[in-house]
């Protein structure tokens, strides 16, 4: 919509406010600082609740998960498949542990439902990779970015 | 030239116009990569962003690589167009943004010898005219390209440019006529030595006679007319990349719109010189630094060495006043937005016209009251 | 000694020759026009060959520069395409009279003026070196201008005036007639 301001003889002429502008703009080339954030160098400071990419957590070398299946139950985007194993100490745990990042919401469910404190959300937000690999056992287990 | 023609040139004339045209050419050439970069990191930086700065020291690179790029593009024609036209255009724009530099001085002259060597490719007795026509001529690119490609949008860009062109190209002629009258030449050379003379004095500091003290108002309406006839911003409704995408270069791509690109920086180059050589001294030294150079020759530096260095101040006096125009160009660009076609067309006609016509009428009255 | 004009001249006139034809043959009226763009720029060449800079750069200046832009501007916006320009072939006998009339013209204006022996630059006050010494051509043909055919140049502007003034009333008119209509 044209809306008809009121404007000075000397705001016609054009000059002075042409000049003002042009000094707006070299403030904010002298005076402000710049928003650039340096990618790969620097980084955005992510709050520490952030829900980036798992990881599973292990003690001592072995996953800290049973394979009880709450994480795949709960989870609303059902993107988490388990196959559960038994260990020779008749112990529980997880032969696959997969989970389809393309379908995750990040909701953080999986980590409040463990009961052994194994699926955790870390603060990585970079989740390409240059290969087709899934998300699976062995990738989630090297626990990069434990918070 | 005229004289070249009618008495023959020797060796001695013709090395030295050989290399004159060498380093212009040279010049307008490095020009282009330089000014995308200052345009690049220009804009970013007046609008608190950092811009390319990966390759090479400060990003300096980074428009050779954009050039290799445009460079090894697949030139493909697409089905709709004229092809022998299409290919023509991007010539056409640039071939009128080199020719023009060839009028301009960009320092004195020098003695070798018995001979006196100008520095200006060709100082024509029409130079100001020579321009003008040129500069005209610029425009034919910018249609052919938008008649050939065949496309609705690039057909709204050559219209505009056209009738853009036609509208400022008599405001920017009216307003240097008051200078003109003023000098009593159109010979650039004569515009840029007229220049020298002081105005008045500061203590020992000579403040000149440059064109922008003598013609302020001559030297508005040229500068918005420069930015209008260059399709520069304020005034690039040619390209209104939000209204017509990208105008009249809307079917080109690789080299074809490099050429396009080129002609537009060199055009702004061109125009940047000529605004320093009528209304900023040209290649006159800023005020002061003669009297830094008559010290020098106070203190041994005499014959030609000192000849030589008043030649190289000369020349980079030049050079500054061209890219501090250069750099408004980025400067305006990044501050104004564009006009609309209405307001264009009123600015234009209803404005600078009439303005320069009285600016005419005041100058002439001056001179006839010998004031100027 | 390098002396230029000879090849120049040759080589601008066949340009000049060349896109006399293109315009007059090409079907496109376009592709006509820009070919008279380039005549214009030819003619121009020639005219600063013969000394005459101001004429060069006026030549460029008003008929390339602003007179043929509008030309082109106007085909570009009516979008006269080229079936509208073919006007059909008509009678050979016709075609073959029309053709030996205009080459017959052509070779008596050639007679003519190889006949009259005038000189190709003009003796006395128009010579190049007479202009140069009187302080270049814009000089002398403003000075002119001003002095001695002052009453001509101001009948041509008043002319030219008045062809705007009529362009102004016919625009006028078009645009005024429907409110006398509603009135």
């Amino acid at each position: 919509m044209l809306v008809k301001r009121d404007t000075t003889a000397l705001q016609n002429l054009y000059i002075l406010e042409v000049l003002k502008g042009l000094w707006i703009t070299m403030k904010n080339m002298l005076f402000v600082r710049h928003v650039t954030i340096q990618y790969p160098e620097e980084r955005r400071n992510y709050s520490d609740r952030y829900r980036g990419m798992h990881y599973i957590k292990a003690t001592n070398g072995v996953e800290n998960c049973t394979a009880c299946m709450l994480c795949p139950t709960v989870c609303p985007a059902e993107c988490i498949h388990i196959e559960a194993g038994e260990r020779p100490d008749k112990e529980k745990y997880p032969v696959k542990f997969d989970i389809d990042v393309l379908r995750c919401c990040f909701c953080g469910m999986c980590e409040e439902a463990c009961p052994k404190d194994a699926i955790k959300l870390s603060k990585i937000y970079e989740m390409s990779l240059s290969t087709r690999k899934v998300y699976d056992k062995d990738y989630l287990l090297e626990q990069r970015g434990h918070k | 030239m005229n004289e070249a023609v009618t008495t023959g040139f020797d060796t001695f004339d013709l090395v030295a116009m050989g290399l004159k045209i060498a380093l212009i050419v040279v010049m307008l050439l490095q020009v282009v990569p330089i000014m995308v970069w200052v345009e690049r990191r220009g804009s970013a930086l007046l609008q608190n962003r950092l811009g390319p700065n990966r390759i090479g020291p400060f990003g300096l690179l980074q428009s050779l690589v954009d050039a290799i790029k445009m460079m090894f593009k697949e030139d493909r024609v697409t089905g709709h167009v004229n092809p022998f036209y299409f290919r023509l255009a991007p010539l056409v724009s640039l071939i009128p943004a080199f020719m023009t530099f060839a009028a301009i001085p960009f320092a004195s002259h020098i003695t070798l010898g018995d001979k006196t060597v100008e520095f200006q490719i060709a100082d024509l007795n029409v130079g100001l005219l020579y321009i003008l026509s040129i500069t005209s001529l610029s425009v034919y690119g910018v249609i052919m390209g938008s008649w050939a490609s065949n496309n609705k949008y690039a057909i709204f860009g050559g219209l505009r440019s056209a009738a853009q062109m036609i509208s400022y190209e008599l405001s920017m002629g009216l307003s240097i006529i008051g200078l003109v009258m003023i000098v009593g030449s159109l010979k650039l050379g004569d515009i840029a030595a007229a220049q020298g003379a002081a105005l008045f004095h500061i203590g020992p500091l000579a403040i000149p006679k440059w064109g922008i003290f003598l013609q302020p108002i001559g030297f508005l309406i040229f500068i918005t007319c420069t930015y209008a006839e260059t399709n520069r911003l304020p005034f690039d409704l040619p390209e209104g990349e939000s209204e017509i995408v990208a105008g009249y270069h809307l079917e080109y791509y690789s080299m074809m719109f490099g050429a396009f690109m080129m002609a537009e920086y060199i055009n702004m180059t061109v125009a940047s010189a000529l605004t320093a050589t009528l209304y900023f001294g040209g290649w006159q030294l800023f005020p002061g630094l003669d009297l830094v150079l008559a010290s020098a020759a106070n203190h041994g530096l005499q014959g030609l060495a000192f000849e030589w260095t008043r030649v190289a101040l000369e020349a980079a006096c030049f050079t500054l006043k061209t890219a501090f125009f250069m750099w408004l160009f980025v400067w305006v660009r990044w501050t104004i937005p564009r006009f609309r076609y209405d307001q264009l067309m009123n600015l234009g006609w209803k404005v600078l016209l009439p303005l320069s016509l009285a600016n005419i009428f005041v100058t002439g009255y001056l001179i006839y009251l010998k004031v100027l | 000694m390098i002396d230029v004009s000879p090849v120049t001249f040759t080589l601008l006139a066949g340009i000049a020759i060349g896109c006399a034809l293109m315009v007059v043959f090409k079907k496109n009226p376009v592709s006509s026009a820009f070919s008279l763009v380039l005549l214009f720029a030819a003619f121009a060449g020639i005219y600063a060959l013969l000394g005459a800079h101001l004429l060069a750069a006026l030549q460029i200046l008003v008929y390339a520069g602003a007179i043929m832009v509008l030309f082109i501007f106007v085909i570009m916006l009516l979008n006269a395409d080229e079936p509208s320009f073919d006007m059909g072939r008509s009678h050979p006998v016709l075609r073959a009279i029309v053709g030996l009339f205009c080459l017959t013209l052509l070779g008596f204006f050639v007679w003519a003026f190889k006949k009259s022996e005038v000189s190709l630059v003009m003796p006395g006050l128009f010579s190049t070196t007479a202009v140069d010494a009187a302080g270049g051509n814009s000089k002398v043909i403003s000075q002119l201008m001003f002095s001695k055919y002052e009453l001509p140049f101001e009948l041509t502007s008043i002319l030219l005036l008045a062809g705007i003034v009529g362009a102004v009333a016919i625009a006028k008119r078009n645009l005024t007639s429907p409110k006398e209509g509603v009135k």
